[in-house]
């Protein structure tokens, strides 16, 4: 029977803080990352996902005309969590050198993901998984369709268009080292209308390692369709979590009900 | 000495071994949340005075061993837990180093303390990838110290490894798992106890087995277990 297809948390950061995020462009405040831990791990969920979303040169978090006072770094974050939760935890976002996922890793991440970094120089994705292991590797992948209607790959937070077939980049990704693929909708991102199921499954389709899913769950039933007609190997979501009713314990029990192998 | 406190639990000093293999915080954070005092150390003097020793690990077997030589940790392990058996905990690469010989880049001899042999999976010809890395279930033994007392006798854990442990005798195996074949997930032979999964990764169930390991105290059972 193998592997469990997972469920997975989401965590947007921006500036030590959690946010929300719907299209990739409104954020909403959500509070200090460290409180929300003892919720997720109380869930006993598969994985956490953390994923940095700050823009870059503006993370000093101890300059005066900061919005947010006594917001975590992101060591501190890390450091904190890690002490806390007792399951497979992913740190992604910023990430652009050996240095950055080293400094990650040593403070208690599993994995990591990188974005940009990989589509700028994909000989990164390489380096990164001979020297931590394929596992420890997320090729995360921004997707939106553009104004042709044809999916396209965007870099930079959503917003910079690279020309590159989400499919062929996910393979591409595959070859280069990546242990799995973070695939996010920007389309779907917040909406709450349920995962673009083409999209996944086209990426899933084509690659042998795992794809985790994102954007556009609004509810348990579309963590059952993402797996079984998505083919992911993985439902994870963002917005979804953040209200206390409706915990990754419930969506499981969903899930298994209705025919997935999930751990529960 | 061991203390047993008013919540019935066993209290010891667990001594996590230190020898450049992996992330052994995340051991640490789950044995102390645990309320437990535990160490990282290489130091013969701290490893002796421990109650329970612990043998993470990730990474490749033949770097395992050769560490654990250059520390003089080899013979002085073999003491503490073969000759004064004290509890023993052997996780992911830890389990494997237990057993008389690797595979994996090159032929290596292990602690030697199970007559096993670690080797690769080869299921790629089935469709499964390697490494094997995910959630998957284990059948438990619940008669084992491992898995005393627990509701389920299947229980799903943490996995993240490309090398099983082939155990000659089979009886010493409290855990099985399947991935293209059936394998040792968990193994117990009295104070030596080791599991294939990560348990400070697997959640509550994970903690518990833990927490399992730290009440053993060392005695024999009277059915000799």
């Amino acid at each position: 029977m193998a592997l469990k297809k997972r469920l997975i948390p989401v965590l947007f950061l921006k500036n030590g803080l959690l946010v929300r995020s719907e299209n990739f462009s409104m954020h909403q405040f959500l509070g200090n990352p460290i409180n929300q831990v003892e919720r997720y791990s109380s869930w006993g969920a598969d994985e956490l996902i953390y994923i940095d979303i700050s823009p870059e040169g503006q993370y000093d978090l101890r300059r005066d005309d900061m919005k947010v006072k006594n917001a975590p770094t992101l060591d501190e974050i890390i450091t904190e969590i890690s002490k806390k939760c007792f399951m497979p935890l992913t740190f992604g976002g910023r990430i652009r050198t050996l240095e950055d996922i080293m400094r990650r890793t040593k403070l208690g991440a599993d994995k990591v993901t990188m974005n940009t970094a990989a589509l700028e120089r994909p000989g990164f994705i390489t380096e990164a998984s001979d020297v931590f292991g394929s596992q420890c590797i997320i090729l995360s992948i921004d997707v939106k369709k553009n104004a042709d209607g044809v999916y396209e790959v965007y870099g930079g937070s959503g917003k910079r268009p690279t020309g590159k077939d989400p499919v062929k980049w996910a393979k591409e990704g595959e070859k280069l080292g990546a242990g799995e693929i973070f695939l996010n909708s920007i389309d779907r991102d917040g909406t709450r209308e349920g995962y673009d199921i083409e999209l996944v499954r086209k990426v899933s389709e084509a690659v042998k390692i795992p794809v985790i899913a994102c954007g556009g769950a609004g509810e348990f039933c579309d963590f059952v369709s993402v797996i079984k007609e998505g083919k992911a190997d993985a439902a994870a979501a963002g917005n979804i979590f953040n209200f206390t009713e409706l915990s990754t314990i419930m969506a499981k029990k969903y899930m298994h009900q209705n025919g997935v192998n999930v751990r529960i | 000495m061991q203390i047993v406190n008013k919540d019935n639990h066993m209290h010891g000093k667990i001594a996590v071994v230190d020898y450049g293999m992996g992330n052994a915080q995340s051991v640490l954070n789950a044995v102390e949340s645990l309320g437990e005092e535990a160490i990282h150390t290489n130091k013969k003097s701290e490893l002796g005075k421990a109650t329970h020793i612990i043998l993470p690990g990730v990474g490749a077997f033949p770097t395992a061993m050769a560490n654990l030589k250059k520390l003089g940790l080899v013979e002085f392990l073999t003491e503490e837990v073969v000759d004064r058996k004290k509890p023993f905990l052997g996780l992911c690469l830890g389990m494997q180093l237990v057993a008389r010989k690797g595979h994996e880049v090159e032929d290596t001899d292990g602690l030697g303390w199970i007559d096993a042999e670690v080797k690769r999976f080869q299921v790629e010809n089935q469709g499964l990838k390697v490494p094997h890395v995910g959630w998957n279930d284990v059948e438990c033994d619940t008669g084992a110290k491992l898995f005393k007392g627990v509701k389920r006798k299947t229980q799903t854990f943490y996995f993240v490894h490309s090398y099983y442990m082939e155990c000659a005798d089979k009886k010493e195996v409290c855990g099985w798992c399947d991935y293209g074949i059936r394998f040792a997930a968990a193994m117990e032979k009295e104070n030596i106890m080791a599991t294939q999964f990560h348990p400070e990764k697997s959640q509550q169930d994970g903690l518990d087995l833990i927490r399992r390991f730290v009440d053993y105290n060392g005695e024999v059972g009277t059915d000799g277990s």
